[in-house]
């Protein structure tokens, strides 16, 4: 059974558009994802796709003039309001893009023990920096004096110690040399030995690609494709959406070949499949609708003519 | 035609230099990669060569003179984040045309839909802004490009589109362009030699 499993979600916020009047927009539609434990699964899409909302939606964190319908289970119990409320921080945690989520006015050691719950709390912090190669000075340190590597490291080093059983990690990344990557690599895998699940959010394919065990590939709000990494190979054969086929193809390893245009903004999209716009194969019937998930060779993808 | 660091030297700190004795040499229709360990200067070095910024020691030179303190700048750069380097307040086509006015061939190419124009920055998204970012320092007076993480936080699809029309833009008026990237299948794909700035040192690709 999945650990985590989300049906269904749809997410969209109120705005201003002139004066007083006001807009639903839509930025996540009808979106299904489902981590199992000791699994690694990778959200891949562009930035600006909307993707960290999901993250925020499974903590409950997103802003007021937000709407959110469809269900998240964890253990296959519904998740409230309120139960996010009491399993944010403690079963489910989230791996921040930045050091600007830490308190900037508490020392990095003491920041870190306040993620602990089960054990001593500053053994527990001291035994967990060594792991990570932290200097002991680290904990006198406020956020502000980390380097990105550093961050990087504590960051990930919270998520570990709070030994929650659901981890999602927001675009880990960014500006990150390879040693850096390598090390956050190892330490998803060692999380998911343990049994958590974890997820990680990043536009990042070839980094989705070393440390997960299946990819789910969000397209304009929605998930088109999840695929188990196996199939990412060659020239991308076995892959079923024609969106994860370009996004393959214009990989620089493989034949950087780039398709025309853009993803449609969440106010301007077009009817039916979100890609049919830019989709060579696209014909009449792909904009009747968005079209329903199937599930062939093991995997999901959302296009009719997907074999 | 080159644009030329001569050991260039740089810290923010007194007796703490980020990085010193760099020496670099850029050619017209040349693409070079810089790579180097986060924290080792590779922006800042990018800011020196297109002229934000003064190295403390040394000497930055685009075809033995200086580099131009007034005018066009001949050396542009793009910037990591394009929410950081457009103006909030300016309509998307001031922005686009506050240097030159590119053809809408560029503007197709680089995946620039019309109707963007006429919106405020706020209302794209990154990858959206980094296509005008790129299209408004390709103008006919840019002579070196210097790609600072272009399009590290874009998606793959994306970044193919928009350095293939660098590319193609770089070889029409003979540019060369410095390359900051961390990504070693991009690099390899678009140089012809890497420099890492930690240890100074070439290696031919």
């Amino acid at each position: 059974m999945s650990i985590l499993e989300v049906q269904n979600l749809s997410i969209s916020f109120k705005k201003y558009s002139k004066g007083l009047r006001q807009e639903q927009n839509q930025v996540i539609h009808n979106l299904n994802v489902s981590i199992n434990r000791g699994e690694i699964v990778a959200v891949v899409g562009s930035s600006g796709s909307g993707k960290s909302l999901l993250a925020h939606a499974i903590l409950g964190i997103l802003p007021g003039n937000a709407t959110v319908t469809g269900n998240i289970f964890y253990e296959g119990q519904l998740l409230t309001e309120q139960r996010k409320e009491e399993l944010r921080g403690t079963e489910i945690v989230i791996i921040p893009q930045s050091v600007k989520f830490l308190d900037p006015l508490m020392k990095i050691g003491s920041q870190v023990q306040t993620s602990v719950r089960k054990r001593n709390a500053v053994t527990a912090q001291k035994k967990i920096f060594e792991k990570y190669k932290l200097h002991p000075t680290v904990e006198k340190l406020f956020p502000f004096q980390l380097s990105g590597g550093m961050a990087r490291r504590v960051l990930v080093s919270m998520a570990v110690v709070s030994e929650a059983s659901v981890i999602i990690a927001d675009e880990p990344t960014p500006g990150l040399d390879m040693e850096v990557i390598k090390e956050a690599e190892n330490s998803f895998r060692e999380l998911a030995d343990n049994g958590s699940g974890v997820m990680i959010i990043t536009h990042d394919i070839e980094f989705a690609l070393k440390v997960a065990d299946k990819i789910a590939v969000f397209y304009a709000g929605t998930t088109v494709e999840t695929a188990p990494v196996s199939d990412f190979s060659g020239k991308g054969e076995n892959l079923r959406h024609p969106y994860t086929k370009a996004l393959w193809r214009a990989l620089p390893q493989n034949e950087f070949i780039p398709i025309k245009g853009s993803q449609p903004l969440a106010n301007d999209m077009p009817a039916g499949c979100p890609f049919a716009p830019r989709c060579e194969q696209a014909t009449s019937e792909c904009s009747e609708g968005l079209p329903e998930e199937r599930y062939i060779r093991d995997g999901m993808v959302r296009c009719i003519y997907a074999t | 035609m080159q644009l030329e660091a001569l050991n260039v030297g740089f810290g923010y700190r007194k007796n703490n230099w980020t990085f010193r004795h760099i020496d670099l040499s850029l050619r017209k229709g040349e693409i070079v990669g810089l790579v180097g360990p986060s924290g080792a200067g590779k922006t800042t070095l990018g800011r020196i060569l297109a002229g934000y910024e003064q190295p403390l020691e040394g000497t930055v030179k685009l075809n033995d003179a200086p580099l131009p303190k007034t005018g066009y700048h001949p050396v542009q750069l793009v910037f990591q984040h394009p929410e950081k380097a457009v103006n909030p307040k300016w309509r998307m086509k001031d922005i686009l045309h506050e240097g030159w006015n590119p053809d809408d061939e560029l503007l197709e190419r680089l995946g620039i839909d019309r109707d963007w124009l006429q919106r405020w920055p706020n209302e794209l998204s990154g990858g959206e802004l980094q296509r005008f970012c790129v299209a408004r320092a390709l103008g006919p007076m840019t002579q070196f490009l210097i790609a600072d993480e272009m399009t590290t936080m874009l998606d793959a699809i994306t970044q193919a589109q928009i350095w293939q029309a660098v590319l193609d833009m770089a070889k029409k008026q003979n540019m060369g362009i410095l390359v900051i990237s961390h990504e070693a299948p991009l690099l390899d794909r678009l140089c012809s030699r890497i420099i890492d700035i930690s240890s100074n040192v070439m290696r031919e690709g």
